[in-house]
């Protein structure tokens, strides 16, 4: 596809814009260079902070558009872990707050031209996904102590099936944090390459109309997606979260 | 020197075949991004739970205080608006039986007055009948006197045509039995 693609006279390069490069310089990428990951994660926590922590400084009780904004996301989120775990799932809630902010701007960033998008990466999306499943799983026992294996044991279920259905459960809970990672960077990262290659036939007169229209069309699903895939990483927190709070089926 | 820029070159040789693969991959940058993406999820946990969202959590909770103070607000004018109306109606209750007392009042009243003065009126017309009977009853005698005058003058004066000596004493005798027949 590549080499098709370059001899026919194209120059489309869609994942290069996945490339971790340094800001300063042009060396290596040591764990603790600043590289345009560290810039487009600060502009993630810039861009939270201005959401949520200036749109707020009026504490009005009616508030302005830009505090409605913030009550808003606080709200759904809030509701969300409240109607998926309960009441008791609302300690987590700073956390799952966290999460979904994180998730939800670096999606949103990656959608501005030439942004990095850290969420298209599997390195970010498998520590967010494996902090959530340890943290589930250690709170699980923490709570419950043995108890938490009736997770994999359906009680529900006729007695000579129970083994069988408690591998396939165990199987699938730790498939979990695979899905979980996979299906947001998974989701970035094809999303952000098509448009990709659609602006790279741009570069042919006939086909750039086409070409754009497409990127538009994209670019209004892509933001769908940010939005959605934010959701569903979040949803699928809560309801780990549900599992270790109440194990039993 | 010259060995190290020979590793330089293929590094970057190295990086550039992975990266026109997926980027995704390079196992390289993973201590990076994982070293900065704690970094950011720590400054944003911060962030949140230390000033966002209890700040978020007190406006709302407010504003939920202010709504219900409102409404009971509301409530309690919306209770003294019905007893007002209450006490509104009761008063124009009382004002009309009030009215209906006095009016009652007055009617009997008159009815007293016009009784008395029909009382009063019917005497007086008593009186006046009796007296005008007593007057009729007088006129009545003086009438009879008169006739009884006549009747003896006349026939004294007969007697005495006739040739006869009348004696009054016997000719008024005779007069009143005659009278007193014609009265039976």
């Amino acid at each position: 596809m590549a080499t098709e693609a370059e001899t026919g006279g194209f120059n489309i390069h869609p994942m290069d814009q996945f490339i971790v490069s340094p800001l300063f310089g042009d060396g290596e990428v040591h764990w603790y260079t600043p590289t345009n990951v560290t810039l487009w994660m600060a502009i993630g926590v810039l861009c939270v902070v201005l959401l949520l922590v200036v749109g707020t400084r009026g504490r009005a009780v009616i508030p302005s558009r830009h505090q409605s904004l913030a009550e808003l996301t606080y709200g759904f989120v809030h509701k969300m872990v409240e109607d998926v775990t309960g009441k008791e799932g609302l300690k987590y809630f700073p956390y799952i707050m966290t999460l979904f902010m994180f998730i939800l701007v670096a999606n949103f960033l990656g959608l501005i031209p030439a942004a990095f998008t850290v969420t298209s990466h599997i390195a970010v999306t498998a520590v967010l996904a494996l902090a959530v499943f340890f943290g589930v799983t250690i709170l699980g026992f923490v709570l419950h102590g043995k108890k938490f294996l009736g997770l994999f044991w359906v009680t529900s279920a006729p007695l000579a099936l129970r083994p069988i259905l408690a591998v396939i459960e165990l199987i699938s809970y730790f498939v979990r944090p695979v899905s979980h990672s996979i299906r947001l960077a998974g989701n970035l990262m094809a999303g952000h390459a098509v448009i990709k290659v659609f602006a790279g036939f741009a570069v042919v007169a006939w086909v750039a109309p086409l070409s754009v229209l497409a990127i538009t069309a994209i670019y209004a699903l892509e933001l769908l997606v940010a939005f959605i895939q934010a959701y569903v990483f979040t949803i699928l927190t809560c309801i780990y979260l549900k599992d270790a709070l109440h194990p039993s089926h | 020197m010259a060995t190290q820029d020979i590793t330089v070159v293929t590094t970057e040789d190295l990086a550039h075949e992975s990266a026109s693969g997926m980027p995704q991959l390079n196992v390289e940058t993973f201590p990076n991004q994982i070293f900065w993406l704690l970094i950011a999820l720590v400054a944003i946990y911060y962030i949140l739970s230390r000033i966002a969202l209890p700040r978020i959590a007190a406006v709302l909770a407010e504003r939920q205080g202010t709504i219900t103070n409102d409404l009971a607000a509301a409530e309690e004018l919306k209770l003294k608006a019905t007893e007002a109306e209450k006490a509104y109606d009761k008063a124009l209750a009382d004002a009309r039986a009030e009215a209906q007392r006095i009016a009652a009042e007055a009617k009997a009243e008159i009815q007293g007055d016009l009784d008395k003065a029909i009382a009063d009126a019917d005497a007086e017309i008593a009186e006046r009948s009796a007296e005008s009977e007593k007057r009729i009853a007088e006129i009545r005698e003086g009438a009879m006197q008169s006739v009884e005058i006549v009747a003896k003058d006349t026939a004294e004066a007969i007697v005495a045509a006739l040739g006869g000596a009348a004696d009054a004493a016997t000719v008024n005798a005779a007069v009143d039995a005659r009278l007193k027949r014609g009265a039976a």
